[in-house]
């Protein structure tokens, strides 16, 4: 599958040949549904039990599965939401398609990462891509920064990582995930080990954007191309927390448990920081950046209850946060069609110039903010009960589930912000209503779908999430009875 | 059937967002005949529903969640204590679609988040499953938010409505991590389920004392518990009419209806334990908000704080923790959610002829229009409990509830004070009589009319027919309400441990 994403990242750059500059746009819309055709036929024909290749570098598991459904339906609405916002990319159309399936490519592979090597490859061939993603609008100041700065960031927590695997391939001698989980034990006492691990952990936690190692973000999510932007939100994230979940509980399970104590901090400082300086952004783009870091804590919050509830929310919430953001960005690139900046006061009056556009928008923020009965609720709800029920065992965790409440109050601040803007922030700068070209419609149109069914059935994905989990904490199975009754 | 009453504002607005929004009337037409219908089959259910006993009522079940370890289900049911508020929802609501002729703007939006807003409290009500309780809720505070920010009228209606996003969003939170914390306890959000399993087997006080602040403080909020009140006044005085109406009367009441459902019966060492804490604080909202409402000028935030007093009341029947007193406090919830609706649909009403509701800028009222003022006296004769209105018969009996509960040894303070709270009531009232509707015509107000038709009265009408009817026959009412309330009692003083280790203040008979 990943092959099938390559060759067709390959099959545009070549085609670009015959293709006249004008008429590129139709390499998006066929990349977008060859990925579709991978999506439903290339997950359709992998075998439903989970396997092991390349000796054990790569495993095909339901939580792989569930991660390469993710990274295909993103990469297809990011593809749409870049045809959308053609005009803005003065050059290398094509190239801007080839990069994303790259980009989508390395996900992929990281979502079936086994091991540490692994891991890092998939990770640099998504960073490496993101590098050139993030400046291109090479005529933008602000776009070349953004790619200056992801690359210098970027390039340091790829040296912690490397740096990282080589501490712990040094002292246990090898980089799969199952082995290290049978010598856990043993390595737990190694301190060579444990500060491997800590700086594999830097690594990750500069993808997921989390606190301290978030710096980056705000600039580059302001800085580079929308669908970029979107992408880095979504599929980056993502990618950084699949390998956590398999490095932290397929690999090393009994270290994180004792490790609860610093993801919780992790995640708290992660929480508040993101929502606090998310209040007095203008700009939409580097909101969401902020906003992007406050997610990536309510995510660290599934994760330091190292519970199988936990993980499950995690995946959950990822699921709701994917179509929330995708939503918000390709409105975003609507936008950015008539007016070319992403300033709040862009927003003023959408409601009564482009009603469907405002009210995708104030649906997507809804979501994020957790409001029923959209997707987003029943994220936080189910992080939220993960986090109270690991209260009974140690009650700092009710301390987590105030943090957690303070900063839902607070994103509600700022995305409230937006949606007053759209509907009484006075009068719009233009009347002319924006027109949305069939691409974007799509694409708006699958994620309010993804919206409102997730949050209104979500039946489904919650069990996916669950067979995702149990694959990787056994102890899933037991732990999902029902107490009580 | 009620699936059926909740899902009617639904399908009306679904019919409403498919007519193009040029077709005002039209619109208009849909939003009445669906408000109307809703109501009609609500005040079907209410005296179909079987008096005198206990159980859940019209129930249905349909399991929604059951995958990743959560056990949701949707259940609906009514018993004696919600029916009365679900009527309440649907009049109001048909009332609150009525007065809003003079919505100029958007009014296709309008309609559909008033619908929403409608199904959303009607929801809340018959859910008998707390996660779709908070879903509901939710589902009606959202539109409330926009309404004021869209339809709003004063200079500062962005703050207003600011403010009352973030504080009723808090409380929800909080709320919400309450019943979170006590579905991690108890494995179930359904109440029917969590009354079996705790009829016999009370949760652990530590649990308890861990999950009651929240509900209290949480549903505190959204009902407006002082000192966590201060959104109400100035969002009520900003909202559109119809918005204010729904809000102050039928939803604050969601938030005590979840605590007279889940904390009373559920956690009692708890409730026994924060009791004093609780009177202290609704002694505030009885002579605190009284006070503050005896000095506005504004008529709109004159009603906003007198609503709150009244809820005082409510919560101080709560604290009783008798059958007498708690009866009395769903009695003053059902008649202050028409009195609510009332009162800001005849402000309403005023400040669409006048353009303000300043009482010092009105005056002498009654003269040219005779219909409006005289359902405002009486209104307003209501809200500082004349007997005849329903109104009465409540407070009457959460004062009793408190005689006769031994809340402790201040309850001769605690009733003296409530009484000085209705002559506060009395006071403030007359004062706006006296302002608004006698005394020297103002030139500038001679060419106001007055509700003319048979068609603009009937919304006013059918709000006080129902105040004199619960006031004159409360028997209606409390036949259903009283025995809900005496299993409410019955688990509430069930309690885990006895009296000593809670506390010399232990509050309840045993």
């Amino acid at each position: 599958m990943e092959l099938a994403v390559g060759l067709l990242g390959l099959a545009v750059l070549l085609a670009d040949l015959w293709i006249a500059p004008a008429s590129r746009r139709i390499l998006g819309w066929g990349a977008a549904a060859v990925l579709t055709c991978v999506l439903v036929f290339g997950l359709g024909s992998l075998a439903p039990q989970s396997g092991m290749g390349f000796s054990g570098l790569y495993v095909v598991d339901p939580l792989a599965r569930f991660f390469k459904a993710f990274f295909l339906l993103s990469g297809v609405v990011v593809l749409l939401m870049t045809v959308e916002y053609a005009d803005q990319l003065a050059v290398g159309l094509s190239e801007f398609f080839a990069l994303t399936l790259f980009a989508v490519t390395g996900m992929l592979f990281a979502a079936s990462a086994n091991d540490l090597t692994m891991m890092f490859v998939s990770l640099e061939l998504i960073t490496v891509t993101f590098y050139v993603l993030n400046s291109f609008q090479r005529g933008k100041l602000a776009s070349i920064e953004a790619g200056v700065k992801y690359l210098i960031l970027g390039a340091l927590a790829s040296a912690f990582m490397v740096f990282g695997i080589a501490l712990i391939f040094g002292s246990a001698n090898t980089t799969q995930f199952s082995e290290l989980a049978l010598r856990q034990r043993e390595l737990s006492g190694s301190r060579i080990f444990l500060t491997g691990l800590t700086l594999v952990l830097v690594g990750l936690g500069f993808k997921i954007a989390a606190f301290p190692f978030h710096g980056w973000a705000p600039d580059v999510y302001q800085g580079s191309p929308a669908p970029a932007t979107a992408l880095l939100a979504i599929g980056s994230k993502a990618a950084g927390f699949v390998l956590l979940l398999r490095l932290l509980f397929g690999a090393v399970p009994e270290i994180t448990a004792e490790w609860h104590r610093l993801l919780g901090a992790l995640a708290v400082l992660s929480l508040l920081y993101g929502s606090l300086c998310a209040i007095p952004q203008r700009s939409v783009k580097r909101l969401m950046g902020y906003s992007s870091i406050a997610n990536a804590g309510y995510l660290l919050l599934g994760v330091a209850v190292v519970s199988p509830a936990g993980s499950v929310a995690v995946l959950y919430y990822l699921g709701a946060y994917c179509f929330a953001v995708l939503a918000v960005f390709t409105v975003l690139c609507v936008m950015m069609n008539s007016s070319d900046t992403d300033d709040m006061a862009d927003f003023a009056g959408l409601g009564m110039r482009s009603p469907v556009l405002a009210g995708v928008m104030t649906l997507a923020l809804a979501s994020l903010a957790g409001v029923p009965p959209l997707a987003g609720f029943i994220g936080k709800f189910l992080i939220l009960r993960a986090v109270i029920a690991a209260g009974a065992t140690h009650p700092g965790y009710y301390g987590l589930a105030a943090v957690a409440v303070i900063g839902a109050v607070i994103s509600l601040y700022y995305y409230f912000g937006i949606v007053r803007m759209m509907y009484w922030g006075g009068e719009p700068l233009e009347r002319l209503a924006i027109s949305v070209t069939p691409g974007a419609g799509i694409a708006l149109l699958l994620c309010v779908a993804g919206i409102v069914y997730l949050g209104i059935a979500p039946n489904g994905l919650l069990q996916l999430s669950a067979d995702a989990v149990a694959g990787i904490q056994p102890a899933a199975a037991s732990a999902f009875k029902p107490t009580g009754h | 059937m009620l699936t059926f009453l909740i899902l009617l504002p639904i399908i009306t607005a679904l019919v409403i967002l498919a007519i193009p929004g040029h077709y005002r009337f039209v619109i208009r037409c849909v939003a009445l005949l669906g408000t109307l219908e809703t109501a009609i089959w609500a005040a079907v259910l209410f005296f179909r529903s079987v008096p005198g006993t206990p159980d859940f009522q019209f129930e249905q079940l349909v399991p929604w969640i059951s995958a990743g370890g959560l056990h949701v289900n949707y259940h609906v049911g009514v018993d004696g204590i919600s029916v009365g508020l679900v009527l309440a929802a649907a009049w109001v609501g048909f009332a609150a679609t009525a007065i809003s002729w003079d919505i100029e703007r958007e009014n296709k939006l309008f309609y559909i988040l008033l619908m929403m807003m409608i199904s959303g409290s009607l929801g809340a009500f018959a859910s008998l499953d707390l996660f779709f309780f908070y879903f509901f809720n939710e589902m009606a505070l959202v539109p409330t938010f926009i309404m004021i920010g869209v339809w709003g009228s004063g200079p500062d209606r962005q703050a207003a409505a600011f403010r009352i996003t973030l504080y009723l969003t808090l409380g929800a939170l909080v709320a919400l991590v309450g019943l979170v914390a006590l579905y991690a306890a108890t494995g179930t959000l359904d109440v029917t389920e969590l009354r079996r399993q705790l009829v016999d087997h009370p949760l652990p006080i530590k649990t308890q004392q861990r999950v009651f602040p929240c509900l209290l403080f949480g549903f505190g909020t959204l009902a407006g518990l002082w000192p966590f009140h201060s959104w109400a006044p100035q969002g009520y005085a900003c909202a559109p009419a119809a918005t204010a109406m729904m809000h102050a009367g039928i939803l604050k009441k969601a938030g005590l209806l979840a605590l007279l459902r889940v904390a009373w019966p559920f956690l009692p060492d708890a409730v026994a334990y924060w009791m004093p804490v609780l009177v202290w604080l609704c002694l505030g909202n009885l002579l605190f908000c009284g006070f503050v409402a005896l000095r506005q000028r504004d008529l709109n935030l004159l009603i906003g704080n007198s609503s709150l007093a009244h809820m005082g009341f409510a919560f101080l029947g709560l604290a009783s923790m008798n059958v007498i007193g708690l009866t009395g406090t769903v009695l003053v919830m059902v008649a202050h959610a028409f009195l609510a609706g009332l009162s800001f649909a005849l402000t309403g009403w005023v400040r669409h002829q006048t353009g303000t509701v300043e009482m010092t800028r009105l005056g002498g009222l009654l003269r040219t229009m005779p219909f409006i003022g005289a359902a405002m006296i009486l209104c307003f004769m209501a809200g500082c409990g004349v007997p005849g209105f329903a109104n009465f018969a409540g407070e009457l009996g959460v004062l009793f509830g408190v005689w006769k509960g031994t809340m402790f040894s201040l309850h001769a303070w605690v009733l003296a004070a409530a009484w000085g709270g209705l002559i506060i009531a009395g006071v403030y009232m007359m004062r706006a009589i006296r302002l608004v509707l006698h005394g020297e015509l103002k030139p500038e107000w001679h060419e106001v009319s007055d509700a003319n038709s048979g068609w603009r009265r009937l919304p006013f009408v059918a709000l006080l027919v129902a105040l004199v009817l619960f006031g004159v026959a409360p028997g209606i009412l409390t036949r259903r309400i009283e025995p809900a309330v005496v299993e409410i009692v019955k688990m509430a003083r069930h309690r885990a441990v006895p009296d000593s280790l809670v506390g010399a203040t232990g509050a309840v008979q045993p």
